[in-house]
């Protein structure tokens, strides 16, 4: 536990944050009341794909409370444009990718049940819903065959009439003919069919927005879920074209939980912000749990075949993996770049693989739109490496450990560059793989599985060795390969004349703790006390230009920025420190907080320094600026790679097929750590949404294309009495090319675990492979195929 | 319809449609926001609190289910700047993230503490079922939830 003293980066510090949560006294958006508003309720398709032939509004507009009926039609109407995706991916030929429009309300087509075709404003939330309700039922359309199935989709008729078919691109990396050649010379070949289950994030705070617009200034302020507001901003005013961007405040208050699902722009959340400026007064809208399942953004949802060569010793020689990523109806912001530069480029895994060829069909079915969720390209890659190489394990009779080993990329051969474009800058993957195996008493399994064999339960042990590719950078390469934003974070530190520092960073906080570990690194790095230093996020109209928090980004490139500018109000400092005490700028130096100067008795404190800079008695201001307040804007040179090993340990019953995670150890290296307790928590976190993947989550669509796990009772999601107590640990080998040394640890938990639970589940159960979630139903048919088949 | 609710030791007489929820009560006519609606389908937990000294689901009873009895919310807790127990475990186990189930997560884990004296740890990963954290993986909730009983347990003796 952190003790009062220490408060510097490396301690276990409790967070600022936690006492207005625990006295329930937190701000989310849902929370705010703003004088004169009204309730928002969306009419939405009951259909998974349709044609709108008439919408007449006059029924619901004339329903007690009504205030306004808006339409998809009235949207076009009003020249707003449509929802755009940030990233252009390209196909193997050149060709961009192809992008259906989606308009924030749909006005033609209905392409997914949920998909929002008008917004209704009443004085409550039960007459906007009750109008709604009403305009669903009487929307008259012709309702047109749905593509549902992924595995079929491709072959299938386009579901956009304005596209050529269902496919958005058919993408690929790596050296096609080195991967033959590997396979050419392949004295083994392990091939595997895997899906990635559908995910939906569930965040548990519903995303919700409250738009208030001021017709005498003409500005636009919107409260709202999000874990990029200025992402919010530039995509209302550069695409949607709702409002200039110097007329646009968007505001993430506190945001409960995001997991990617709150870094996109919804339809929800433009339109609630139209109708405000529209109708003249503050609207608000909070998502139901129902239209979350229905319209968040969902996760994975992949088909995949992959092999691995192997040469006689055991040797990877080539890897080959062909994927259909269901994109689902629309593009949503980022959905094009996670099957493909989040998922392709990690196929290396921790492994000196030489060739290694993968393909990607980005695909639409008449689903909710699918894009990034916690990890986001990088747990499916995981799955397929770690699947494809415990089966090779299992095949040669080698100990899994042990053929990850001499697989590994080794310590000495840092910096190295993958067949699939990334260059890991550092790595130790055989210190993490030998410290989980110690933790999780390796060498004692044998005895541990007699042992449950004699209670008639079947033990399994699974492996995953992991890679994460973090901070995803630099921006100029990601533009090349069809980014639409920088990548780059900024931080500003102003330093007020009493010697206190408010922190402006345009990372989001949405449970991570940056009002903690931010206020650390200042702290530590100015000596200023750890609760005089407040840090600020979130919001457009106190800060400069952010690019939010996702992909485990916010202390490896939103710390450094708060590095680069300390770096400068430490230079200023310096300035000002030299004519207090009449010396020369270079003879002063800056430690723990005190201005000295060498080989003297002479300094000043930094709060001395801050009230000189603000009340410049002794400072001539036309050699040095008033004021003591820095920006900095950090653009990473590459992206950080944490990698780490997982392994599960379970027991199956196989007289019901249940699974019981006896053990689970995680050894990440996530390089420097700040707040060792909150490094910690992450990881729980992470690995519970792993083996809730694993286990028991799944978003299944029947064949008309109705969402048939639409609330808690039909989503499995991880409960406390499903969970075991982790094991979790961590070795430093620090970044090499950021200030702090640090990598990123938000996704490695879901990232390594689904692979290591159903490798456990496998040897458990000496199946050669089951698909994800394993449940227990699932499992007892396959032991009762396989006892039947003996 | 009119209905008595005394919520955090101050009396309301309120008049509420006869179909409103508690939890409507609760964070629109009081405004006290810290009960959270996560679900529709009374299976989070985000809006537990304690009526009449035990944990219910606001967000499943009627306000008029609740007149005349007392109601304690996450904002009632605290004596002050003094926290109750269970919430300083909370803090210092880092039991909580983004913040969204824990006012449910600690209102049920008072409940279950002071329904269940000596609470085993198995005990408590059954009893928080019906409250569900996206962010933690429940195993600091867990460790908090048994120093919190601990911690209530020492309040009441001392």
């Amino acid at each position: 536990m952190a003790t009062e003293e220490n408060t510097g980066i490396g301690a276990s510090v409790l967070r600022k944050e936690d006492r207005r949560f625990i006295t329930g006294v937190g701000r989310y958006t849902d929370d705010i009341q703003v004088s004169g508003q009204t309730y928002a309720a969306f009419a939405r398709s009951l259909w998974a794909r349709a044609r709108i032939d008439k919408l007449d509004t006059g029924v619901a507009a004339a329903m007690p409370g009504v205030i306004g009926v808006l339409t998809g039609a009235e949207m076009a109407a009003d020249g707003l444009g449509g929802l755009p995706c940030g990233w252009l991916v390209k196909s193997k030929d050149g060709s961009d990718m192809q992008q259906p429009e989606h308009p924030p309300l749909a006005h033609t087509h209905l392409n997914f049940v949920g998909d929002a075709f008008a917004i209704v404003v009443a004085d409550t939330e039960e007459h906007a819903q009750g109008a709604a309700r009403a305009l669903e039922q009487s929307v008259e359309v012709t309702e047109l065959t749905p593509v549902v199935s992924l595995a079929d989709a491709t072959q299938s008729a386009p579901i956009h009439e304005a596209l050529t078919s269902n496919v958005c691109y058919d993408w690929e990396i790596g050296d096609k003919a080195a991967c033959k050649a590997g396979f050419a010379v392949a004295d083994r070949v392990v091939e595997v069919e895997l899906s990635n289950n559908r995910l939906i994030p569930n965040a548990m705070e519903p995303r919700a927005a409250i738009a208030e617009y001021s017709t005498g200034t003409d500005e636009l302020t919107i409260h709202t879920t999000s874990q990029n507001p200025h992402l919010v901003r530039l995509i209302l005013a550069a695409f949607v074209q709702l409002a200039p961007e110097h007329k646009l405040r968007v505001i993430a208050p506190d945001v409960g939980g995001g997991f990617g699902s709150k870094i996109f722009v919804y339809s929800e959340e433009v339109s609630v912000a139209w109708a405000a400026k529209k109708l003249r007064r503050p609207v608000r809208w909070t998502a139901t749990r129902s239209e979350s399942f229905l319209t968040d953004a969902h996760g994975r949802d992949h088909l995949t075949k992959a092999k691995l060569a192997l040469s006689s010793e055991g040797k990877f020689l080539a890897m080959q993996v062909a994927t259909k990523a269901n994109l689902g109806a629309y593009l949503s912001t980022f959905a094009s770049s996670v099957p493909t530069y989040l998922y392709g480029t990690l196929m290396a895994g921790q492994y000196a693989t030489p060739a290694i060829h993968v393909e990607v069909q980005g695909t639409f079915t008449n689903t909710c739109p699918v894009d990034a969720y916690r990890g986001a390209g990088r747990p499916e890659a995981t799955f397929v490496v770690e699947r494809l190489v415990e089966m090779a394990a299992r095949q040669l009779r080698a100990d899994p450990a042990e053929l990850r080993r001499v697989n590994f990329i080794k310590p000495d051969q840092f910096p190295y560059q993958t067949p699939v474009a990334l260059v890991y800058d550092t790595g130790n993957y055989e210190a993490s793989l030998s410290q989980a195996l110690q933790h999780a008493d390796y060498a004692g399994f044998a005895a541990r599985q007699r042992a449950a064999e004699g209670r008639g339960k079947l033990r399994g042990i699974g492996l995953s060795c992991y890679i994460e590719a973090c901070g995803l950078a630099p921006s100029q390469l990601a533009m090349n390969l069809g980014a639409g934003v920088g990548l780059w974070e900024s931080a500003e530190i102003r330093v007020n004349p009493t010697g206190s520092v408010v922190v402006f960073t345009g990372s989001h906080s949405h449970g991570q703790g940056h009002e903690t570990t931010f206020a650390q690194v200042v702290s530590s790095t100015l000596g200023v006390p750890f609760d005089q230093v407040e840090v600020v996020h979130g919001d457009t109209g106190r800060l400069d230009f952010g690019l939010g928090t996702y992909g485990s980004r916010s202390i490896a490139v939103g710390g450094s920025a708060l590095i680069r500018a300390s770096e400068k109000i430490i230079a200023k400092g310096k300035r000002i420190a030299a004519h207090l005490l009449q010396a020369g700028i270079d003879e002063i130096d800056f430690q723990d907080g005190v201005f000295s100067v060498q080989a003297s008795n002479q300094s000043v404190t930094f709060a001395e320094v801050a009230f000189a800079a603000y009340i410049p008695n002794n400072v001539p201001t036309d050699e040095v600026e008033p004021g003591l307040a820095e920006k900095a804007f950090y653009d990473p040179e590459n992206f950080t790679y944490p990698a780490g090993t997982h392994i599960c340990e379970v027991e199956v019953d196989p007289e019901t097929g249940k699974i019981d995670i006896i053990q689970f150890v995680a050894v990440d290296d996530f390089g420097e750590v700040i707040n060792p307790m909150i490094v910690e928590g992450q990881v729980h976190g992470g690995l519970t949404q792993g083996i809730g993947q694993a286990l028991f989550e799944r978003g299944i669509y029947d064949d008309n294309g109705q969402l048939i796990t639409g609330s808690y009772m039909d989503y499995c999601m991880p409960r406390a009495d499903d969970l075991p107590n982790y094991v979790v640990d961590t070795t430093v080998t620090p970044c090499t090319h950021n200030p702090l040394g640090v990598k990123g640890c938000g996704e490695a938990g879901a990232i390594g675990a689904p692979a290591a639970v159903v490798n456990a589940v496998t040897h458990a159960t000496g199946m050669k492979d089951i698909s994800m979630p394993l449940h227990p139903e699932k499992v007892w048919r396959a032991l009762q195929r396989k006892r039947r088949a003996a | 319809m009119q209905i008595r609710l005394t919520v955090n030791n101050t009396a309301h007489q309120l008049d509420v449609p006869d179909n409103t929820l508690l939890v409507e009560v609760l964070r629109g006519e009081l405004a006290l926001t810290g009960t959270h609606i996560g679900c529709d389908t009374s299976q989070c937990g985000a809006c537990v609190v304690h009526v009449d000294g035990r944990s219910v689901k606001s967000c499943t009873m009627l306000a008029a289910q609740a007149d005349g009895q007392e109601v304690t919310t996450i904002e009632g807790l605290a004596d002050g700047e003094s926290l109750h127990p269970m919430q300083e475990a909370f803090k210092n186990c880092h039991a909580l993230q983004c913040g969204f189930c824990t006012p449910g997560m600690i209102m049920s884990a008072i409940d279950l503490a002071q329904r269940s004296p000596g609470l085993t740890e198995a005990e408590v990963r059954r009893g928080l079922e019906g409250n569900i954290c996206r962010c933690t993986g429940y195993q600091n909730i867990v460790k908090a939830v048994l120093a919190g009983a601990s911690g209530m347990k020492a309040a009441a003796t001392s």
